[in-house]
């Protein structure tokens, strides 16, 4: 959950701590079903005993990645409930997230397909280069110089795809979904709820309200963030660890153009990136130690500038800040499962990862599209969506697949956030080296694009069909 | 590499009783019901199998009588009899599929969890404890669609078993029979290959004399007027762990036979 709070303009903002909240005690009555109705029936059934909802797939939490599955379910024919605890004119509002994501070119590709990528576009500034650079705060590539020591990836050398991918506010794309969603039928948007009981039955999910009303449905999706609460109550456990960092969000105006590059530095503390948005914007992700993070949250704008610019460097020339000031706490973990009897885990319920690649909510759409894929070839042979057998497709792909670059960003954050010599001088030979084999780059830009591995048809390239 | 081997967990019935019922079979397949619908237990096999026979069946089915398989119930209304049910593994998808099912085995207690397991997910399906000869006894009215998967196999008398199933196919309507070919490949892969190396089936499964050729299916039918219109083979691939349809009917294999009269489409 990313619930902010916001302390009014420019004002430090500091998270509540990501988190799913504790399941009350599920009650569980004897579920009362007609061996004689159908599912029509017993919808209608249902919904005469008042207050009971019966829909094919529940999801918690409307956050990107239960909004985009809710979309992308209604799409593909599914009736969907959509739970989140928080009033969407909140989440809405520009002050509840400052985040900006990195969107891949094959994320692009599913908004696209959803009908949302019109709303966005205006706003989505594309990424023509990245440049990581590791090093002191002296390096010349923040003053606009090449060295040695950097990672180029040139988005000309990605053929077929015009950009590596695009900056767009995380508003913008929660705005864009808010609007699809109450604007299809099939959805019903339940928020503010909260789930207070769930039961994963033989015959159904049911996930019981604090205001008393129930949602029976053949499967549940988990999209409620780190430390679900469903998926506890489900018994799935998660390999979980923080990493004593926070990472503080800003966007920065600034004099000169930034040509379309995204810079990542990497500082002692941790990654520095400077993302470039719309209207001579950046979006800066300026991770920290924990404690380093809070003093300069607290800091005066001026001196917060100052320590800003610092990092920055000069080659975008003056800069000024153009949003509050927000900071997450940065944690990962990664589930045992993916699934479990009438469940699935989307988005940062599954796990959640470091954004020094700016990989989370990519990897979240992921599995957005991957679950479709699956649960539509199962109800067209009559399959039972909830069903482990069904839902084991989605774990074996999901799973797997996101485990190197779960991991990897990981391995990256620990070797890149420290200070120690030897290490940065392994790491330049290593950044290097990645730079000089043009093959391996390419692979580590198609991953950041999000377009490695088995792609879900969602994400599959216009100019390919997703089936013979 | 592609390598062919029995999914043959389904068949854990002796279909038929009466006349034609191998009485040693039962107890067998018995304790193995409970587990029919635990996909990470002994039934996994059949788990991973059942999604590329169903579509191959929807397909048939809906093919033949003119009907899209994509369309959201493209069995809606038809009759259809699944002999042999197990714990309805079949039954129900052709049940969500829109059929109006019933669905029979010879083992008590196979229906009863058949109809436990139908009762939980809310989906109305007749379940009986039966034979195909006693429904033909009983006057039983006739199916647009007759399923006989993974049964033949197990039936003492093969042509008396088929013969019957016939006979509750409507004119005009189709009958899909899957089972395993007598071959040499076959008691390679479908009775050592799945008994002995992958441990897939409890040893003692199959007794591969009992394995039944396509052409003794197409003899056996042929007195009741049906006639073979397709067959297809099904392979597992040890890599991927999973099943796909193919030419070669060498060991797993599905026919598709049809009835003639009737309106064709219905
Ligand atoms: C600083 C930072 C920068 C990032 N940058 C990028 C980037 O550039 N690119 C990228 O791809 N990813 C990025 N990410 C990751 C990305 O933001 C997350 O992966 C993504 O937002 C997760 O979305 P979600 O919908 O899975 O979870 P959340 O956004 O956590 O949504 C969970 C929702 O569930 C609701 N909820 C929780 N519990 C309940 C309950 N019991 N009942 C009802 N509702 C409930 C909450 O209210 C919330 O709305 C970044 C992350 C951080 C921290």
């Amino acid at each position: 959950m990313t619930l902010q709070t916001v302390a009014p303009a420019m004002g430090a903002v500091a998270a509540i701590p990501l988190g799913g909240r504790p399941v009350a005690s599920p009650d569980r009555p004897a579920a009362t079903k007609d061996i004689a109705m159908t599912n029509d029936e017993r919808d209608q059934a249902n919904s005469e005993q008042g207050g009971d909802l019966r829909v094919d797939v529940a999801i918690v939490g409307g956050g990107l990645a239960g909004g985009s599955l809710a979309l992308a379910l209604a799409g593909a024919g599914f009736r969907v409930a959509l739970v989140d605890a928080t009033d969407p004119s909140v989440m809405r509002d520009a002050a509840f997230d400052g985040r900006t994501t990195a969107l891949a070119y094959a994320t692009a590709r599913m908004f696209r397909r959803l009908g949302l990528w019109d709303a966005i576009a205006p706003s989505a500034e594309p990424i023509r280069d990245i440049l990581v650079t590791d090093g002191a705060l002296e390096s010349p590539s923040r003053r606009g110089g090449v060295v040695d020591s950097h990672l180029w990836f040139d988005g000309a050398a990605l053929d077929g795809e015009p950009y590596l991918g695009w900056i767009v506010e995380n508003q913008i794309i929660r705005n864009a979904l808010f609007d699809a969603i109450e604007a299809t039928d099939a959805i019903t948007l339940l928020a503010p709820a909260s789930a207070s009981g769930t039961s994963f039955d033989a015959g159904a999910a049911r996930i019981s309200l604090k205001d008393g009303r129930r949602i029976f449905a053949d499967l549940a999706v988990a999209a409620d963030g780190k430390r679900s609460a469903l998926a506890a109550a489900a018994d799935i456990r998660s390999h979980a660890w923080g990493y004593g960092q926070k990472a503080i969000v800003c966007s920065v105006a600034h004099e000169r153009s930034h040509d379309g590059v995204a810079q990542e530095y990497f500082l002692p503390g941790g990654p520095f990136a400077i993302l470039p948005m719309t209207n001579s914007r950046c979006s800066l992700v300026w991770t920290e130690r924990a404690d380093a993070a809070d003093a300069y949250i607290a800091l005066p704008d001026d001196a917060f500038l100052e320590a800003i610019g610092a990092r920055f460097g000069v080659y975008l020339g003056a800069l000024s800040l153009a949003s509050p000031r927000w900071s997450f706490p940065l944690g990962f973990h990664f589930s045992e499962s993916f699934v479990a009897r009438r469940l699935a885990l989307v988005g940062d319920a599954a796990r959640a990862i470091h954004p020094i690649a700016g990989q989370g909510f990519n990897l979240g759409l992921k599995d957005v599209a991957a679950l479709v894929d699956v649960l539509t070839s199962a109800r067209g042979l009559g399959r039972d969506i909830g069903d482990l057998s069904v839902l084991d497709e989605y774990d074996r792909w999901r799973r797997f697949d996101s485990a190197a670059l779960a991991f990897g960003t990981d391995m990256l954050n620990r070797l890149f956030s420290n200070d120690v010599g030897p290490i940065r001088a392994a790491r330049r030979l290593g950044l290097s080296a990645v730079n000089a084999l043009g093959p391996l780059k390419r692979t580590f830009m198609r991953e950041s694009g999000a377009d490695l591995g088995r792609l879900p048809s969602l994400l599959q390239p216009e100019r390919v069909s997703s089936a013979p | 590499m592609t390598t062919t081997a029995a999914d043959q967990a389904e068949s854990p019935t002796p279909r038929v009783s009466g006349a034609t019922v191998d009485g040693g079979e039962i107890a067998k397949f018995e304790k193995m019901a409970a587990e029919w619908w635990d996909p990470h237990g002994k039934f996994r096999p059949l788990h991973k199998f059942n999604p590329t026979r169903l579509a191959y069946i929807r397909d048939a089915i809906a093919g033949h009588l003119g009907r899209d398989p994509q369309s959201a119930a493209p069995l809606r209304g038809l009759r259809l009899l699944d002999v042999g049910c197990g714990g309805g593994l079949v039954c129900e998808p052709m049940r969500r599929l829109g059929a109006e099912v019933v669905g029979i085995d010879a083992s008590e207690m196979n229906v009863k969890v058949a109809a436990t397991h139908a009762e939980e997910t809310g989906l109305s399906i007749d379940y009986r404890a039966s034979t195909v000869e006693a429904l033909v006894d009983g006057g039983e009215p006739q199916f647009d669609a007759v399923l006989n998967l993974e049964a033949v196999e197990h039936v003492a008398d093969v042509d008396l078993f088929l013969q019957s199933s016939a006979a509750l196919v409507k004119p005009g309507g189709i009958m899909v029979v899957a089972t395993i070919n007598r071959t040499l490949k076959a008691v390679a892969t479908a009775k050592i290959g799945a008994e002995y190396v992958l441990r897939w089936l409890p040893v003692g499964t199959h007794d591969p004399r009992k394995f039944v050729k396509p052409s003794e299916i197409e003899r056996a039918i042929r007195p009741t007027g049906m006639t073979v219109k397709a067959s297809a083979g099904v392979a597992y691939n040890l890599l991927t762990d999973a099943w796909r349809v193919v030419d070669d009917v060498a060991v797993n294999y599905m026919i598709v036979a049809t009835k003639p009269g009737g309106p064709g489409n219905a």
